[in-house]
């Protein structure tokens, strides 16, 4: 290709050299991936999400197939916010040198708040990621991302303790999707991102039982594509902070999708576990999208089709 | 070390009724331990199958499956020249190297294969190797003469006594008295943990978990031991007897 294509995009003052970023749980601590391939290609990473205090996560099994996609229910397990700063993200330093996304859980209002002022320190970590997916211990164990207003609580806890950029991550499995984001801004998020795996199930018809044994978990992958571009294409729509696309991105050309609904970065998640150079090949096929489709600065498209 | 690879299919037999062995050709570098297992791409199906490898050369890898479900129903079927995208060189496999002069393998139906290789490993470094083999009934039974050929003493068992030691293969090494001073085993959980309570000796054993890279990235295969929480697919397959949790 004799032209220069232009993929770098910018979130929230945080240059990317590619909109490209693998999702939180799908990449760890980007060790295994730089196994495959130099991870300094990709625009970001977010890291796997970490909690206060070191979780071991649900039983196994915790994996189940599904026709187009998978299932988890690995349920946060992770070595603690204080072991992350104090082990994985000084060796992820050492083989990334680019900024990156720190992806925060709690199950409470102050233990999100006190992780995120926590991991605020470090250095690289450009912009922290919040996910509310999960339950809240305080209000009978409904998911904080379920509601506008306990939202809008866990967002405004969260920028109390950071001056980083804050995208709150959303969870697909409610019934309006743009009355969240919209408290999330309102209470100060700058940006959001979308979406989270959706609830899904599994029985394995010969033990009568559900495959997974937490019964039900996250579905992801190719299936879950065109819900993830139109929840992003409504919140993208309705909301002036940023958006980063998540959900079912499996190609250079779902990338560009999800970027003409309105995404400025991209996650790619659970095809970086079925094809470890997902994010590689993606990135490498982006320019020829971009011939095909006649552009040359992909920042150039971002809502396009809003 | 693991990688990705297109490996072309060679030969694709049925061993037993719905035990088939499969050989590939193609870059085998990063395979250095028996144990390890490959992780393989099939059209139609989302997640890879980790399948466990039963011998390899410079050029070759052989797999020994059970049909199981769709996916290796569909393995079953593949003829030569057909070609996979592997993942190889994953897991941490069996340590040959331990220091022992008799030791015992401990094989449950599709826990057999990847002993195969530890069995010609163990031979060529000067071990004295006996390999016990557990299977559900006669018609089931495969590699019994192969391990043989290696040079090993081989003891069967079959649950419906149909050929061996009738029961479990831990009947099978009580009946026969079998002396051992450090065992590998692979096969399903109920027989791991039997031998562990039948024996005193030290030894390493293979497990099993619905996975979701097969390569330590998503946590999806995890188990708690005495050394810390484990990646199967990553800081196992295989665990030394002290670090298991029962």
């Amino acid at each position: 290709m004799a032209k220069n294509y232009d993929l770098s995009v910018e979130l929230c003052g945080v240059g990317l050299d590619n909109p490209v970023v693998p999702a939180s749980g799908t990449f760890g601590f980007g060790t295994e991936h730089n196994n495959f391939y130099d991870i300094n290609i990709l625009g970001s990473i977010s890291i796997k999400g970490t909690t206060r205090e070191a979780r071991f996560g649900n039983s196994t099994p915790r994996i189940a197939e599904c026709r187009a996609g998978m299932i988890n229910s690995v349920g946060l397990q992770n070595p603690g916010v204080d072991a992350v700063i104090s082990e994985e993200l000084p060796h992820l330093r050492s083989i990334f040198r680019k900024p990156i996304i720190a992806n925060i859980s709690g199950f409470s209002v102050d233990e999100y708040a006190e992780c995120c002022a926590k991991i605020d320190r470090e250095e690289q970590v450009a912009i922290i990621e919040v996910n509310v997916s999960c339950p809240n211990v305080h209000n009978g164990g409904m998911s904080f991302g379920t509601q506008p207003a306990m939202a809008a609580e866990v967002t405004r806890a969260v920028k109390a303790v950071t001056s980083k950029p804050v995208f709150i991550k959303l969870s697909p499995n409610v019934t309006d999707i743009v009355a969240i984001a919209k408290a999330c801004e309102e209470a100060g998020a700058d940006g959001i991102c979308l979406i989270n795996t959706m609830l899904g199930m599994r029985i394995d018809t010969r033990r009568r039982r559900p495959v997974i044994a937490n019964k039900m978990g996250g579905f992801s992958g190719p299936a879950i594509f065109p819900v993830a571009l139109r929840m992003v294409y409504q919140v993208a729509g309705a909301c002036r902070i940023p958006v980063m696309g998540c959900g079912g991105v499996e190609s250079a050309a779902d990338v560009i999708e999800m970027m003409m609904a309105g995404a400025t970065a991209v996650q790619v998640g659970a095809a970086n576990l079925k094809d470890p150079y997902a994010c590689k090949r993606i990135i490498e096929n982006l320019p020829h999208e971009m011939e095909r489709l006649g552009i040359d600065r992909l920042r150039n498209i971002i809502g396009a089709a809003l | 070390m693991y990688k990705k690879g297109i490996y072309e299919i060679k030969a694709n037999e049925p061993l037993t009724a719905d035990v088939h062995r499969m050989i590939l050709e193609g870059d085998t570098q990063w395979i250095d331990r028996p144990g390890q297992f490959v992780n393989i791409e099939l059209d139609g199906f989302y997640l890879r199958r980790p399948i466990s490898i039963c011998d390899y050369d410079d050029r070759t890898i052989t797999l020994i499956y059970k049909v199981v479900g769709s996916g290796t129903e569909v393995m079953s079927r593949m003829t030569a020249g057909a070609k996979l995208d592997l993942l190889t060189g994953l897991g941490n496999g069996f340590d040959p190297a331990v220091e022992c002069r008799r030791p015992l393998l401990v094989g449950g139906g599709v826990g057999v294969p990847p002993l195969y290789r530890l069995a010609k490993e163990l031979s060529a470094r000067g071990r004295e190797v006996t390999v016990a083999l557990g299977f559900n009934t006669a018609a089931e039974i495969f590699y019994e003469d192969e391990f043989r050929t290696l040079g090993a003493k081989v003891f069967v068992s079959t649950a419906d006594g149909s050929k061996g030691t009738k029961g479990f293969v831990t009947d099978a090494i009580r009946e026969n008295a079998v002396e051992f001073d450090y065992f590998y085993a692979c096969g399903p959980m109920p027989m791991l943990r039997a031998l562990c309570e039948c024996c005193e000796q030290n030894g390493e054993l293979s497990f099993e978990e619905r996975m979701g890279c097969g390569f330590g990235a998503c946590m999806g295969c995890s188990c708690k031991t005495h050394a810390g929480n484990k990646r199967i697919c990553k800081d196992g397959p295989v665990m030394k007897r002290e670090e298991i949790i029962w």
